[in-house]
């Protein structure tokens, strides 16, 4: 039940507990119960708001920076890692399979900042050997959502 | 020619055949008139899925009209599909059909109900059929010479129908049998013993049934059992379903039949005067859909069953008395409680609170004191129209 709680969740961060105690069966209590646990346990990691920042004039420079890292004695591609993620500009770090070893996904205000993030924290970290960073010129998509000419449902006036 | 006596002009409406001037106009027409007039309209009016057809289906349709599918196809419909549909209802349904002679691509079930009625019925003959049921069962058989025979379902039992109660309604005159489970507009579904019975009526009485099964992929919580797939049943029931509601295809129009040979070839004799076939990319988007669009469908029936849950459960909480639907996407609550009839209730309800629902008189004599509130529908619009019944029914209670 509790996947279906987060399957509910996913979809809706809204969704209130009275609803998804209507949608599963479970009473509000469990259904609160199971939420916080979820919560607490770092199940659920964060309830989050997917935004076009087009829309409100707000500028964002996207890149994805393949990094590749040089393995150290010792030291995994967990610590190097970590090193990466630790940083707030770091959306979105995953090793990876391919070419490079690590896909960052980064937003900044502009290219410069994202320029020296790469120069002056990625580059000088300790078994980073190279880095190939891609600016993002469109989002199509996000999230799952279709940025811009998601589907309207477009029912025609009918009899049945 | 219409013959003029001299006396009076003709008028166009003269013309038209008294048969078809005798057919009640559809009662959900009128709200869609005063509803397409209105602003900020929440619709649980349209008994239509509110998903688009899964991106795969429609590239699938695409990419064949590109590459130049834009032909006839054989009158019973593509082989392809009908050997993937025989494939499907094997698996489905558990029931083999052969795709050379015993299946017939329909535009939509709609089709099929129309060319069932046309194949089978001689001037006169009964028909059985539920009522509440679907608004066009009534028509299609008046239109092909028959007569439509009516068995009231009730709250009290489900919107189930007896077996007694249709063997009561039999006659020497009664040529079939047409049942539509699950239900629209009551979201009844019947259960496998209470099916069973009616086969052995049927059997009993030598009549034909024939089972509009468009819904049976939207069940939740119960199996939906196929009629012709009860014990000896399969060569005297003619199968009808579609494509539109399992993988939101309403669009493309695409139904089949399944049944016994002979009825199959005189309705698709009756198919290729009329139809011809199928349009060639609707049959290429069916043909996608069987062969892999479950995943999607499974998905669009999960998302129903929440929005059952919050509709049904809503309605009973601001006071609506509301049976249990298992099955397609309605619910049929009982409001009559409120002292008003359902027309009156669904006409209120639309101009004051701008929330469409389709009056339960609509769908047969028995379903006044009801209205079908249709939950393929956006769960924020369905909190929504559940707040303005509440306020509706409370500003109506106080007079």
């Amino acid at each position: 039940m509790l996947k279906e709680i987060l399957r509910i969740l996913e979809n809706d961060p809204r969704a209130s507990p009275k609803q998804i105690a209507i949608m599963t069966g479970l009473s509000q209590d469990e259904v609160v119960k199971l939420i916080q646990q979820a919560e607490k346990d770092r199940t659920i990691l964060r309830y989050k708001t997917v935004i076009n920042w087009d829309k409100v004039g707000e500028e964002q420079v996207w890149a994805l920076i393949g990094v590749k890292l040089t393995p150290q004695k010792d030291v995994g591609f967990d610590s190097i890692a970590e090193q990466i993620y630790r940083f707030p500009q770091t959306r979105t770090v995953y090793l990876i399979s391919g070419n490079v070893d690590l896909i960052v996904i980064i937003a900044g205000k502009s290219a410069r900042e994202i320029a020296n993030f790469v120069s002056e924290k990625l580059a000088a970290i300790e078994g980073v050997q190279e880095t190939i960073t891609q600016f993002v010129l469109k989002r199509y998509k996000e999230d799952g959502e279709i940025i811009d000419g998601k589907e309207e449902i477009k029912r025609q006036p009918m009899v049945f | 020619m219409l013959v003029n006596s001299g006396q009076k002009q003709a008028q166009p409406k003269d013309f038209v055949a008294k048969k078809v001037n005798g057919l009640a106009p559809s009662g959900i027409r009128r709200f869609f008139d005063l509803l397409s007039s209105m602003d900020g309209v929440i619709s649980l009016g349209i008994g239509e899925p509110d998903f688009t057809t899964p991106w795969h289906i429609r590239e699938t349709a695409i990419d064949a009209i590109k590459k130049g599918y834009t032909m006839y196809t054989s009158n019973a419909g593509m082989p392809e599909l009908r050997k993937e549909l025989a494939r499907y209802l094997m698996s489905e349904s558990k029931i083999n059909y052969d795709p050379d002679d015993e299946l017939l691509i329909t535009v939509g079930v709609s089709e099929a109900l129309d060319l069932a009625m046309r194949a089978i019925l001689d001037p006169g003959d009964e028909v059985i059929m539920t009522d509440p049921c679907y608004v066009a069962y009534d028509a299609c058989v008046s239109l092909a010479g028959g007569i439509p025979v009516k068995v009231p379902t009730t709250e009290e039992r489900g919107f189930e129908v007896e077996a007694d109660d249709i063997e009561s309604a039999i006659t020497d005159k009664t040529k079939a049998i047409l049942i539509g489970y699950p239900a629209n507009p009551t979201g009844a579904v019947m259960s496998r013993e209470k099916l069973r019975r009616i086969s052995e009526v049927a059997k009993r009485h030598n009549v034909l049934v024939i089972s509009d099964e468009i819904y049976s992929k939207l069940t939740y919580g119960v199996e939906p059992v196929c009629f012709a797939s009860l014990p000896g049943m399969k060569e005297s029931t003619l199968y009808l379903s579609g494509f539109s509601k399992a993988f939101a295809m309403t669009g493309w129009r695409v139904g089949f039949a399944a049944g016994p040979k002979d009825i199959i070839a005189a309705m698709t004799k009756i198919h290729q005067y009329t139809i011809m076939c199928v349009p060639i990319m609707s049959q290429i988007a069916a043909t996608e859909a069987l062969k892999s669009g479950e995943a999607a469908s499974l998905e669009m029936v999960q998302d129903y069953n929440r929005r059952r849950l919050i509709m049904v459960t809503g309605l009973k909480e601001i006071g609506l008395p509301c049976f249990e639907p298992k099955g397609a996407f309605y619910a049929f609550p009982n409001i009559k409680g409120t002292g008003m009839t359902s027309e009156g209730f669904a006409e209120k309800l639309l101009t004051e609170e701008k929330v469409a629902v389709v009056p339960g008189n609509a769908f047969g004599a028995c379903g006044e004191g009801y209205v079908r509130c249709c939950y393929a529908t956006a769960t924020d619009e369905i909190i929504e129209a559940l707040d303005r019944m509440q306020r509706f029914l409370s500003k109506h209670r106080k007079r």
